[in-house]
């Protein structure tokens, strides 16, 4: 029987314990290319990463070889696709380890993960009863809790920030109250990168008995989390920005709390039996995931995770820490900048603006010498509102960048500033 | 072109020099028309504010925030419709729209003094956007016969 494969990277083999990033850099066909003329530095990883070559083989390898619908034939490739799938979940539970595999819910992303709870909520939820979240939240975790508002009259208690960005905690403990019936967070900020300290938020939100969703997408790229010592309730993340596909996510839910949930989405899969009086619902995880999944989606992310499980989340995260660090000195020296988030816990994302230039202009300038940011309001208008900006630009990295992506960051800068002024 | 070129035709002098001095950048305390644009994908946001004479557009302003590329848009239109009559704007916007849609391989024609300049524009898919916001908000604020009118990029 073949199955995806999964496959060391090559330089895998090759690599001690020292973090050797141009070794890392081959894994990554996309990193080995020139835009208009220059040698690519992409900055843009926390709006979507590359993926190594081992998550592109797989991919082709299942289409190639063993694609077939799950859960359904008693062929072999049938068989084989359905064993490559929930390989995939295992090691889901693994990377975040979470109690069981039926906690792990595959999705299209953290946007169809939120939704997800959101809706499944609903039911229980009443008039006057709140949802915490903060102003630093993605739009994807803030619209989907205002359209459960308007479905059923709760209302959203809003964590302020600081300057640096970081979240108000008192007020945060004293929004918790008898009428919370949800806590959802972003674990990590993806236009400040704040890391929040998501360990104490769980716990005071337990006190109250209140249940808490965290946004993962911006944490698991970076470094590992542990679902039961998090004593996390609902995490959500996506594939695509940690090294996998795009089109897959995750929604993790503590087993007892996913089988009060009713379904989302209904269709096939997601039952036992269907009859016009009545229907009966698969079991977990399978209730949360009707219609044929994104098979090919859920073995590329499983290998993404063998490939950051193989270099080690500890080193990656050291490496990053590093990392940020010269590129906020680097850049914070750049005159007219003003860096915006500066908490003291940040993952490896740098927003700034420049003097007289405003992020689209500079987003431009910077693609013609090679450098990949992302400019604008990172789908956080609330966050840029706070701070009194219509956008920022955006540099985020992932642990195959290295000093001479930030290096042409700033020459670009350099170039940027004496255009416009 | 070579790369180098495009960058620098689409940032001519002309049109740094247009962001970074915009003309008519007031707001109009009660305009006879108004409209709000507003493009979700950067935040740009723009106001213009006409005031009507009997048969003409006495005064045209806006305020807002933007890149160059849309600043300087907005303020060559600022140019081009000013004391303009009412039965042209219409057109000179259609004109202009009709300038930033054209291809990118021959050079930017238009008979809207000046405006040929952000023809450099073209050749980015992902900025034509930024120049055409203020003529689509002029547009609706044209459209618009009470009141403020609010338009999307999206």
């Amino acid at each position: 029987m073949t199955v995806a494969p999964s496959k060391l990277p090559v330089s895998a083999e090759h690599r001690g314990d020292a973090f050797d990033v141009d070794l890392i850099r081959q894994d990554f066909p996309a990193l080995n290319q020139t835009v208009h003329g220059y040698p690519l530095a992409y900055l843009d990883n926390a709006a979507s990463a590359q993926r190594p070559a081992a998550v592109i083989d797989a991919i082709s390898h299942y289409y190639s070889q063993d694609h077939a619908n799950v859960h359904r034939g008693v062929h072999t490739l049938s068989q084989r696709a359905t064993d490559a799938y929930e390989a995939a979940r295992q090691k889901v539970q693994q990377y975040i380890n979470a109690a069981s595999t039926c906690e792990i819910v595959f999705t299209s992303g953290t946007t169809d993960s939120i939704n997800l709870l959101a809706y499944a909520l609903g039911a229980g939820i009443k008039a006057g009863d709140e949802i915490v979240l903060s102003r630093m939240e993605h739009h994807s975790n803030i619209v989907p809790w205002q359209l459960l508002c308007e479905r059923t009259g709760a209302v959203l208690k809003v964590v302020p920030i600081t300057e640096r960005g970081e979240l108000e905690f008192d007020t945060y403990l004293s929004l918790l109250g008898p009428r919370t019936r949800l806590v959802t967070l972003a674990h990590v900020s993806n236009a400040l990168g704040t890391v929040n300290p998501v360990a104490d938020i769980i716990t005071a939100a337990h006190e109250h008995n209140v249940p808490v969703l965290l946004d993962g997408a911006q944490a698991v790229p970076h470094a590992s989390v542990d679902m039961q010592e998090l004593d996390c309730d609902y995490y959500s993340f996506s594939g695509h920005k940690m090294f996998g596909p795009t089109g897959i996510g995750i929604f993790y839910g503590k087993e007892k709390l996913l089988e009060k949930l009713p379904p989302f989405k209904g269709g096939g899969e997601m039952i036992l039996a269907v009859s016009f009086e009545k229907t009966t619902y698969n079991e977990l995880p399978y209730k949360f995931e009707a219609g044929t999944p994104n098979i090919a989606g859920a073995i590329g992310l499983g290998v993404a995770i063998d490939y950051l499980q193989d270099i080690g989340m500890d080193r990656i995260a050291a490496y990053e820490a590093n990392l940020l660090d010269y590129a906020t000195r680097a850049i914070a020296d750049v005159p007219g900048v003003r860096l915006i988030g500066t908490a003291a816990h940040k993952a490896s994302v740098i927003s700034f603006t420049v003097d007289g230039i405003h992020p689209h202009d500079l987003g431009t300038v910077l693609d013609h010498q090679g450098v990949a940011i992302r400019t604008g309001h990172h789908c956080a208008m609330p966050v840029m509102e706070f701070f009194g900006v219509p956008g920022t630009a955006r540099a985020s990295m992932a642990f195959y960048n290295n000093a001479a992506d930030i290096d042409q960051l700033i020459e670009g800068l350099r170039v940027a500033i004496k255009m416009f002024n | 072109m070579s790369d180098k070129k495009k960058l620098q035709e689409m940032y001519r002098r002309t049109v740094l020099e247009h962001s970074r001095h915009p003309r008519n950048f007031r707001r109009l305390d009660a305009p006879d028309r108004t409209a709000e644009g507003f493009n979700p994908l950067c935040g740009d946001k723009i106001t213009v504010y006409l005031d009507l004479g009997p048969e003409s557009i006495q005064t045209i302003a806006f305020e807002g925030t933007g890149c160059a590329i849309s600043l300087a848009s907005a303020s060559m239109m600022m140019e081009a419709i000013e004391g303009r009559p009412l039965s042209e704007a219409g057109e000179i916007v259609q004109r202009a729209q009709a300038m930033f849609r054209s291809d990118a391989k021959s050079p930017a024609q238009s008979d809207i003094e000046g405006l040929q300049a952000l023809g450099g524009v073209r050749a980015y898919p992902s900025r034509i956007k930024c120049a055409t916001l203020p003529w689509k908000t002029l547009q609706a604020a044209l459209n618009g016969t009470t009141g403020a009118g609010r338009i999307s990029t999206e």
